[in-house]
């Protein structure tokens, strides 16, 4: 798109991971290389059980590798301590869940208030919610929210900060179609106004059509990276 | 929900609005915080209250530090007292006990005659003048009246009562109600409880009072103040020195004085409790809070994990979900800090009743209250410690993953028994968790045992007052005669009205010593088989005395460490004052006192005396009583005269008053705790049940069936915890009971079968109650929104 490509924003190389469920042991990344470059939108594409959320969830600071590293521009993540990746996570990385994971007992303008009262230089909660269109929202509970809104809400608790970095794990995963559509026009639209860097986990290859890249993941390996050619807008979707 | 003032941050609304969602548990756990903050300040502002008047009053009274008395010295003597090195100032006194004619009152009472100086007031121990004047000195029969006695019989300036003084009655007139330090606690030798009625304390000049004694010129009683830096065993032994000659009974420090030694007792008592009974209800009040939170976290991990996403670091997230536990505690103790003021003023007037200071007013002292939220608080972060560091320890991935679904394995009993499914899924649940479990089962456990150590205190009563006045006090009255007199005197008592049988007694004050050890007390002189006046064991023995020798109080025995074959040297404190050495025969286990007896034959040839009695128990014919007490009121060679059916009657009242109180309070604390571990833990269990119960009942089981499953393993907790209620209940009021072990009186931890039963039947009734309760939320389960959930 821009010469900004060529400037990774993140570099995974070698990365393995193994960790223990109940009593079931999985390997879950069996060595991945990855980037991302600034301002970019790649999907991660994959079958359940492939390792994409914990790829994310690696490169968001949420979980250490069993090997290999991990670079976003020049810190390193792999031997970051706790209150390093803290930081880390507070002031760099916006992230979006599929079950949305808001605070129940908080209102949609207190849920994205959590965060631009720990970021510096975050916009404030009204302007995030008007970003993803839920300015007439603000005062209303999880509860009180259909499930595309709530999305919203994380969509703009997640940007509120003004990360580099937008991670998003199947963001339209307990969604339907039409309302699918509207948060992937959220997340389009930040990518594209703010430049944020954003990666979206899905395992529906539709919706890779509005990516820069594609990446397939399969059984813990990378197998393929593609280039879209042709972006589609996410209005052109359909699944 | 609610509207939330634009300062409270955004964590900290969430902190109350989840606070809220769970209130029914808050609630039950700030009860407990409540109850226990509620004694701690109950008891310790009433301490608190009691030590500072008693400071400032002794402090303003001079209340003196050494009590002597004696037989008769010379006033010459009290320079002598007076340049004993320490030694402040010396204030001598004629002391008589005599038997009072009462109007109104049929039984004879005891009054305490105690001379006041001949002009200004007494410059130790003062009085205080509540209502009426002083006594003029001009009118020999004017006296002033102890309070507490003139309350019990609605005296005041102007009533007479009439004193039997020397073989001839004389009526005193009160012109003064009076307070003294001496008796605070006004008790006569030898009783348990005061008796208003039947002991007062009287001051009136000593011109009117020494000639009536054969005291002209002379004291028999003798109070110090020492200076600032005196050694008082010291100037003790001194005194008693002096003092031997005259027949000095042995001086005694203030801390030994009894109204002194009660108080301090009792003061001891408060402090003790005051820190013992908040502990249990805290400890438990933690536990609840431990198990509440962790499952309150469990709930929220996918939010700890955004939380976490989000960038707040570990010590935040833990310092909020810290608040949780702290914010209930100290809801619970504000709650606590007012019920114990309440409580506490309430305390202090009736220990009014007993300890009676001019003034007697409540404070609760900033200090108490801090320390009481402090404490409340500290033991809510040690509660919620071990939960909240595990959960908020999770790595956040991990977190964001939904908890592994919970091991189960075949139950222990299942092995052996083939059980209906309900049954299965309550023990495998049960055995799945068995620190959870153990806890419930502990908490519980102590709702029963403060139950049993609060209501056993009327056990030990009752059997204190069967052995005490059924087994040892078979006699119906007890005669004490002024002077040892010949056996002519059991010949005259023995014709009183309604006399029937009778047993003679001989006191004789002396003092026992072995090796550096010494004790002063009265040896009683009995039969050797007495049927009346019994030498009674704590286990209800009745003991006849053997031909010769000492037979001791055990505690004696320990005080003075000797043991049956050992010798003590005796020092008679009367008539030839003898000193010969005498065996030890055999220690008794008994309650009250340090007792000493002898075969009143063994005594008398020991003394050189011939059949001397100094007193006698008779059994009185009950239809004569009335006319026993007049005539034995006139009787000109009696002291004293103690009546069973009246002691224990007085007994009886004063501690109904007390053991009410006690019974509802113990019962409202024991079912708090009761209610909040099995509520919190019914609540607990349902949370994470809730999931597989719904999908039971949409297989088609009924709301009775699922409650079976869910009620029945609280059942089995709360049964097992019955039994280990008990042992945890009797282990700490057998340890309780230790520290009422002294030379005053020992008491025997006991817990009759009834209280057993009702200890368990209001623990039974409290989680029976809390299972309703959460009964009521089983039933309205919303099936189709429970199934919906994740977990």
């Amino acid at each position: 798109m821009t010469d900004t490509q060529t400037l990774p924003v993140f570099t995974a190389r070698g990365l393995r991971k193994v960790y223990e469920m109940g009593e079931v042991t999985v390997e879950a990344l069996r060595g991945v290389d990855f980037e991302l470059y600034a301002g970019e939108f790649v999907v991660l594409l994959g079958p359940s059980g492939s390792g994409k959320s914990t790829l994310l969830n690696i490169l968001g600071g949420l979980d250490n590798p069993t090997s290999g590293s991990v670079v976003y521009k020049d810190h390193n993540l792999t031997e970051a301590g706790d209150s390093a990746l803290t930081e880390y996570r507070r002031t760099h990385v916006g992230f979006v869940f599929q079950f949305y994971n808001l605070i129940p007992s908080l209102t949609a303008r207190e849920n994205v208030a959590l965060v631009t009262e720990i970021a510096p230089g975050s916009m404030s909660p009204e302007a995030a919610l008007g970003l993803v269109g839920l300015a007439q929202r603000l005062d209303h509970f999880p509860a009180q929210l259909s499930g595309g809104e709530q999305q919203r809400v994380a969509i703009a608790r997640a940007i509120a900060k003004r990360p580099d970095v937008l991670l998003c794990d199947e963001p339209t995963g307990a969604l339907d179609i039409t309302t699918g559509v509207v948060v992937l026009e959220a997340i389009s639209r930040v990518n594209q106004e703010l430049g944020t860097s954003t990666v979206v986990i899905t395992h529906n290859a539709a919706i890779a059509g509005i990516a820069d890249r594609v990446v397939r993941l399969s059984d813990g390996h990378v197998s393929s990276v593609d280039r879209n050619a042709k972006k589609v807008s996410v209005g052109e979707l359909q699944w | 929900m609610v509207r939330m003032p634009a300062f409270v941050g955004t964590l900290d609304r969430k902190l109350l609005r989840d606070i809220w969602e769970m209130k029914g548990q808050a609630l039950a756990i700030a009860a407990v915080v409540a109850a226990g903050v509620t004694m701690f300040v109950t008891y310790l502002s009433n301490f608190d209250s009691l030590q500072r008047t008693r400071a400032e009053y002794f402090d303003i009274a001079r209340f003196a530090d050494v009590f002597a008395s004696l037989k008769r010295a010379p006033a010459s003597l009290e320079t002598r007292l007076a340049a004993i090195p320490g030694v402040e100032r010396v204030m001598t006194r004629v002391v008589a006990d005599v038997t009072l004619d009462v109007p109104g009152m049929s039984e004879p009472a005891t009054g305490r005659l105690i001379s006041l100086p001949e002009s200004g007031t007494p410059p130790l121990n003062d009085l205080f003048l509540r209502r009426g004047r002083w006594i003029d000195p001009a009118r020999p029969d004017e006296v002033l009246a102890s309070e507490m006695f003139c309350e019990a019989h609605g005296f005041g300036p102007g009533d007479r009562v009439a004193a039997l003084i020397n073989g001839r009655r004389r009526w005193l007139t009160i012109v003064g109600v009076a307070l003294s330090p001496e008796y605070v606690y006004a008790i006569r030798p030898g009783e348990l409880f005061p008796d208003r009625r039947r002991f007062g304390v009287f001051w009136m000049s000593a011109a009117a009072l020494a000639p009536a004694f054969d005291m002209d010129g002379a004291f028999n009683d003798v109070s110090i103040a020492l200076g600032r830096g005196a050694s008082q065993p010291e100037a003790i032994a001194e005194v008693d020195r002096l003092l031997e000659p005259y027949g000095g009974l042995g001086a005694v420090p203030q801390s030994q004085q009894i109204s002194a030694w009660t108080l301090d007792n009792e003061l001891n008592q408060l402090q003790m409790f005051g820190f013992l009974t908040p502990l249990i209800f805290l400890s438990v009040a933690a536990f609840i809070l431990n198990v509440a939170l962790t499952r309150a976290l469990a709930l929220q991990r996918g939010q700890i994990a955004a939380l976490k996403a989000l960038g707040y670091g570990n010590g935040e997230i833990a310092w909020h979900y810290t608040k949780w536990g702290l914010l209930i505690a100290a809801a619970g103790a504000m709650f606590g800090i007012a019920g114990g003021a309440w409580l506490g003023s309430g305390m202090i007037s009736l220990y009014n009743q007993y300890f009676r200071f001019p003034i007697l007013y409540y404070r609760m002292s900033t200090d108490v209250a801090v320390e009481s939220l402090v404490g409340a608080l500290v033991v809510a972060a040690l509660g919620a410690w071990s939960a909240v560091r595990r959960a908020v320890r999770i790595p956040p991935a991990e977190a964001m993953r939904p908890e592994a679904p919970a091991l189960y394995h075949r139950s222990l009993f299942e092995r052996t028994l083939r059980l209906p499914m309900a049954s299965r899924m309550v023990l495998r649940n049960l055995e799945r968790q068995p620190v959870r479990s153990l806890i419930s089962i502990v908490g519980i456990a102590f709702a029963v045992a403060v139950l049993f150590v609060g209501l056993s205190f009327i056990d030990v009563m009752d059997v204190l007052l069967n052995q005490q006045f059924e087994l040892a006090m078979h006699q119906d009255a007890t005669v004490s005669f002024v002077q040892p007199r010949s056996s002519r005197a059991v010949y005259d008592v023995l014709h009183l009205p309604g006399a029937m049988d009778l047993e003679p007694m001989r006191s004789v004050p002396v003092r026992l010593r072995s090796g550096a050890r010494t004790r002063t007390l009265a040896i009683t002189g009995l039969p050797e088989r007495p049927t009346l006046n019994r030498v009674v064991t704590r286990q209800g023995e009745v003991l006849s005395l053997p031909p010769d020798g000492l037979v001791l109080s055990k505690m004696l025995g320990d005080v003075l460490h000797v043991s049956p074959g050992d010798e003590v040297q005796m020092s008679v404190l009367e008539g030839r004052r003898q000193v010969v050495d005498v065996p030890v025969r055999v220690l008794v286990d008994d309650t009250l006192g340090l007792q000493a007896y002898m075969r009143i034959d063994a005594l008398h040839r020991l003394l050189g005396e011939g059949a001397t009695v100094s007193g006698a128990a008779i059994t009185v014919d009950p239809a004569a009583m009335d006319r026993f007490n007049i005539a034995v009121k006139t009787m000109p060679a009696v002291a004293g005269v103690a009546l069973r059916e009246v002691t224990l009657r007085n007994f009886r009242e004063t501690m109904a008053e007390t053991m009410n109180l006690q019974i509802f309070l113990n019962v409202l604390f024991s079912g708090v705790i009761a209610f909040g571990v099995v509520y919190n833990s019914a609540r607990v269990s349902l949370s994470e049940r809730s999931h597989e119960l719904a999908s039971l009942r949409v297989l088609g089981f009924t709301r009775a069936e699922i409650s079976l499953i869910l009620l029945g393993e609280l059942a089995v907790l709360t049964l097992v915890a019955l039994p280990v209620g008990a042992l945890i209940g009797y282990a700490l009021g057998w340890l309780i009971m230790q520290g009422f072990n002294n030379e005053m009186y020992r008491l025997s931890f006991t817990v009759a079968p009834s209280t057993v039963a009702w200890a368990f039947l209001v623990v039974i009734a409290a989680a029976v109650l809390s299972g309703l309760i959460v009964r009521r939320r089983l039933d309205r389960l919303d099936l189709v929104a429970v199934l919906k959930r994740r977990d």
